[in-house]
């Protein structure tokens, strides 16, 4: 029994982990159980990794590897924990994004070194080689570029307007096709340039493709970059020759394309487009839409319509996020339950800036979860709601979608809030959502506005209630 | 500055055009307020509670004689001869019903705004006063069946034996009937109700009624939000259906009124006399001629097999305290519109379509019938022109063909792949497929967790570097050790992170 034969059956072990770890992921009850295998999955193949490294000869180099790997560890460890403790729930896409950029930079690193490690192979396995170089160069650099510029976004240091290059389609296409000659030449004569070179186009195009889409499509952005640090990953694997690796990437890599496919369709996007770079997005058309006049009310008056409510459905949106607004919320929600009044909230499958971002909120400031119901469980309730309150929602409460075919977002699957008897609106101004689309749902006669900062309005109700 | 006016109205009349609440805004507008002593009384708003809100109190000739005069019910000859010249005169004047009114205001060369005549658009609802009264005669004509009536609404089973629900009939379901609805079946009675317009059958049944269709090859569309007269078909069929009802129900509520023409014979001498004895009718159009054969305008009549027929007109004024104050705030919403500097300055805009729809007479001279206003809102225009875009599904044979492409192209690369490489395909392709089966189970609200989880894991890269980390080239070393830190970053992170956020979900009934 050698080191390699005892660390790949750890790698199995490892893996089996990890895929139970995301299938106890599918239910609250299960989630916990679920972290609790991944880190042992974790933990088993940093473990049993280490003790191959070192289960080598001895020289003065492993000498300095041990111990730059264990300064790396823990300094890792302590930034990675320092971060996960103090990071404010409302800016989880932020950290997601920068986590993902990580990996990237990391299969970058492994790809680099992958070539400056002068193996003896076979003619024939050392043009693979290179190729796996440089697939998993440019796959991990595409993932590092594209989750800086996400979390630049995110966090509201970079414009989340989309970037509209002219021929900017022609430019991701002339990338993946410079990629591929560059690879070709790599393979015939793996100059330490052209890998250079590899590396700047990867990082170039994962700039611009996510540069080129805007703020709204940012749930579909962070997972399908989740995909792409899950394939770095699986490159590298390949790379190495090492079956974790590849297993690991895979799940990884699936799971998020498949959350992206789920949040483009709750969006009625295409995928591909989305995938590269907003292909196909069209300027919001202008002034076809019904114009009318919307009516205001006030905190005092929205506060008696709620308790004279029997059922109530609350749909968040990104506003709630950015107005820190959930604490009150839940306080909203706690203090009608216990008047008797049925309280739910209804969640759009790309609300926030994260698959899932509302759900987490609203954890957050504790309201139970069997009260927070997905957009398809409550559209059919809401025409036989008392209240409907609309926070710092917009677009996917947006009646456009169903209503006027020629709405760009027309076919979007909405919250059908304008059926319920009243609608009440939190907003800052009557500006319009990020797909830029005017919202007839203000005008109709049961919606009224409450215009300001969604937390203080929300204050206001409880201080009137 | 302007005097507004708020006059008593006439003996019949209960209902006041201001309630101290409304007052208050008008004072907020910038207007100074004026009401008869009195006026309120029969409304339950005593004389003080008016001054509390801020108006003065005066004669009724100080009112009638104020700059802009509020009223409910439309003036006397008398009373018009006491408005000053250049007045505004606000009120419910009937246009289409009192020419002779109209003549008469504009030889005091007065201004005068018909309540009656805002447009059924969207903006104009809160001056809505045909709406807002019309609910309210609604719930009130259900109260005055029950009152008439001598049985529950709701069904019982006692110990004293079992009582039967009450069957009411609603013929019309605009607002007033929709209101009648609503109420009679929250007193528990089983509420049917009829319709010309298919498309009401929702708001029907979306508070507690049954809509019965009529069913004839005949659309009613109406572009200007009200009912219109139906067809010769469509009144045979719906004759039948009155008569079957009629011998069912106890309760008739007819609401069938055509805005300027009289109002619609439903219910004939026949269906009367199937009723059973002790069954009530209420004619909420009997002002307009009836919907009831043998109705009498304001009065209560029992015919000769014991139905009761009620034709009172003065529904509204029945609860005057809750119909001052909605008639009152529609009165306000159309002094807001009036007076958009906020400075007490009324100005009529001939340009706003609500506001030359409700003129009626201006300076004396008559301005009604206004232009037509179409009423956006009528959602059987625009059904259907656009169907949907509906997204393009691959066919069959273009999904078979990829598919095969795939495989094949899999074939290719795996069957020239040298060495350990197919066995690492094999690795790539079942993973792909567990990680899309168990995603594809993940609770929507888990999406961020799993996430977090996915990118705690995707830090595995951490294992490829420390397989570096011992190489003799001391770059290598330093780079390895860079992407161990970074990876570290991202296992340690996104595991912790994972649990802070799992640990906040939990369940409502713990």
């Amino acid at each position: 029994m050698t080191a390699q034969a005892l660390a790949n059956a750890a790698y199995v072990v490892a893996a089996l982990l990890f895929v139970m770890s995301l299938a106890g992921l599918s239910k609250h009850e299960t989630g916990r159980t679920g972290i609790r295998y991944g880190i042992a999955g974790m933990t088993i193949a940093i473990a049993v990794t280490v003790w191959l490294s070192l289960s080598g000869s001895w020289t003065d180099s492993t000498l300095l590897g041990v111990g730059l790997l264990v300064a790396a560890l823990i300094v890792g460890a302590v930034i990675g924990l320092w971060r996960a403790k103090v990071v404010a729930m409302t800016g989880m896409p932020e950290l997601i994004a920068l986590f993902h950029s990580f990996v990237g930079l990391t299969a970058v690193l492994v790809g680099w070194n992958g070539a400056l490690h002068a193996k003896e192979l076979s003619p024939e396995l050392a043009g693979v080689h290179s190729a796996e170089v440089f697939i998993g160069v440019f796959i991990g650099a595409v993932t590092f570029t594209g989750s800086i510029v996400a979390y630049l976004k995110l966090s509201a240091k970079m414009s989340s307007k989309p970037l509209i290059l002219p021929g900017r389609n022609l430019l991701n296409l002339f990338a993946l096709l410079g990629f591929v000659v560059l690879t070709v030449a790599y393979v015939i004569t793996p100059v330490l340039g052209l890998l250079i070179a590899v590396t700047v186009l990867a990082l170039a195009l994962g700039w611009h493709l996510v540069a080129s889409i805007g703020g709204g499509d940012m749930p579909v952005v962070v997972s399908m970059l989740n995909s792409y640090s899950g394939w770095a990953a699986a490159a590298t694997g390949f790379l190495l020759g090492n079956d974790l690796l590849i297993v690991t990437g895979a799940l990884v890599g699936s799971s998020g394309a498949y959350l992206s496919y789920i949040m483009c369709r709750a969006m009625n996007r295409s995928f591909v487009s989305v995938i590269f770079g907003g292909y196909g997005i069209e300027a919001p058309s202008e002034s076809d839409e019904e114009v009318g006049e919307h009516t205001e009310t006030d905190a005092a008056s929205v506060a008696e319509l709620l308790s004279n409510a029997k059922t109530v459905v609350i749909t968040p949106g990104y506003g709630m996020a950015v107005a820190q607004a959930q604490y009150p919320v839940a306080e909203l929600a706690k203090k009608l339950r216990e008047k008797g009044v049925e309280v739910r909230f209804g969640i759009h499958p790309v609300a926030g800036r994260l698959p899932g971002h509302m759900n987490v909120l609203l954890a957050e400031a504790k309201v139970p979860y069997d009260i927070v119901l997905e957009m398809d469980e409550i559209n059919e309730d809401l025409a036989s709601t008392n209240v409907v309150l609309v926070i710092g929602a917009n677009d996917t409460v947006n009646p456009a979608a169903t209503e006027n075919p020629s709405s760009p977002i027309a076919g979007m699957p909405v919250l059908k809030v304008w059926e319920a008897e009243n609608v009440i609106v939190f907003k800052r101004s009557m500006a319009s959502g990020y797909a830029g689309v005017a919202n007839p749902l203000f005008y109709k006669p049961n919606a009224k506005m409450l215009f300001g900062d969604a937390k203080e309005k929300v204050n206001d109700i409880l201080k009137a209630l | 500055m302007s005097l507004i006016g708020v006059v008593r109205e006439q003996q019949a009349e209960s209902r006041v055009a201001a309630t101290p609440e409304t007052v208050k805004v008008i004072v907020s507008l910038g207007y100074e307020v004026l009401v008869e002593t009195g006026a309120g009384l029969k409304a339950s708003f005593p004389d003080s509670a008016y001054q509390a809100a801020g108006a003065k109190l005066g004669s009724a000739d100080a009112a009638w004689g104020a700059d802009i005069v509020l009223t409910v019910s439309a003036p006397a000859d008398s009373e018009i001869k006491r408005l000053k010249k250049g007045a505004v005169l606000v009120g419910v004047l009937s246009p289409a019903l009192k020419p002779e009114l109209l003549a008469s205001l504009a030889a005091q060369g007065v201004t005068a705004l018909a309540m009656d005549s805002v447009p059924r658009i969207s903006r104009a609802q809160s001056m809505d006063v045909l709406s807002s009264m019309a609910n309210i005669a609604g719930y009130r004509a259900v109260i005055e069946a029950a009152h008439e009536f001598g049985r529950f609404f709701t069904g019982q089973v006692t110990a004293a034996g079992k009582v039967a629900p009450a069957k009411v009939l609603v013929a019309g379901a605009g607002v007033a009937g929709l209101a009648a609805i609503g109420s009679a079946s929250s007193l528990g009675a089983i509420v049917r109700a009829t319709d010309p317009r298919p498309e009401v059958a929702d708001q029907v049944k979306s508070i507690g009624g049954e809509y019965l269709l009529v069913e004839v090859e005949e659309k009613m569309e109406s572009s200007d939000g009200y009912a219109k007269e139906t067809g010769k078909a469509y009144d045979q069929r719906a004759a039948e259906i009155y008569s079957e009802q009629a011998a069912d129900v106890d309760i008739i509520i007819t609401t069938a009124l055509i805005p300027g023409r009289p109002a619609p014979k439903l219910i004939t001498a026949e269906d009367v006399a199937l009723m059973k004895p002790g069954s009530v009718i209420v004619d909420m159009a009997a002002a307009q001629g009836g919907n009831v054969a043998g109705s009498v305008a304001g009065q209560k009549v029992v015919t000769a097999n014991g139905v009761t027929i009620l034709g009172y007109t003065d529904l509204p004024s029945r609860l005057p305290a809750q119909s001052s104050q909605l008639y009152g705030t529609n009165l306000v919403n159309l002094l807001k519109l009036l007076t958009p500097a906020k400075d007490g300055k009324a100005v009529i805009d001939f340009e706003d379509v609500v506001q030359r729809s409700v003129t009626v007479v201006q300076d004396g001279a008559i301005t009604w019938p206004p232009p037509p206003v179409q009423v956006s809102a009528a959602p059987v225009a625009k059904a259907e022109p656009v169907a949907m875009p509906v997204k393009k599904t691959m066919s069959l044979r273009t999904r078979a063909a990829l598919i095969a492409a795939g495989m094949a192209a899999l074939f290719a690369v795996v069957s020239l792949a040298p060495a350990p490489l197919p066995q690492h395909f094999l690795v790539l392709m079942l993973s792909v497929v567990i990680g899309f089966y168990v995603i594809g189970k993940v609770h929507h609200a888990l999406h961020t967790p799993l996430m977090s989880v996915t990118n705690a894991i995707s830090g595995i890269v951490v294992v490829a570097a420390i397989l570096q980390i011992n190489d003799t080239n001391l770059l290598v070393q330093i780079l390895a050790a860079f992407g161990v830190l970074l990876a570290s970053i991202n296992v340690f992170g996104g595991f912790a992170v994972t649990s802070r956020m799992l640990k906040m979900f939990t369940r409502g009934d713990k």
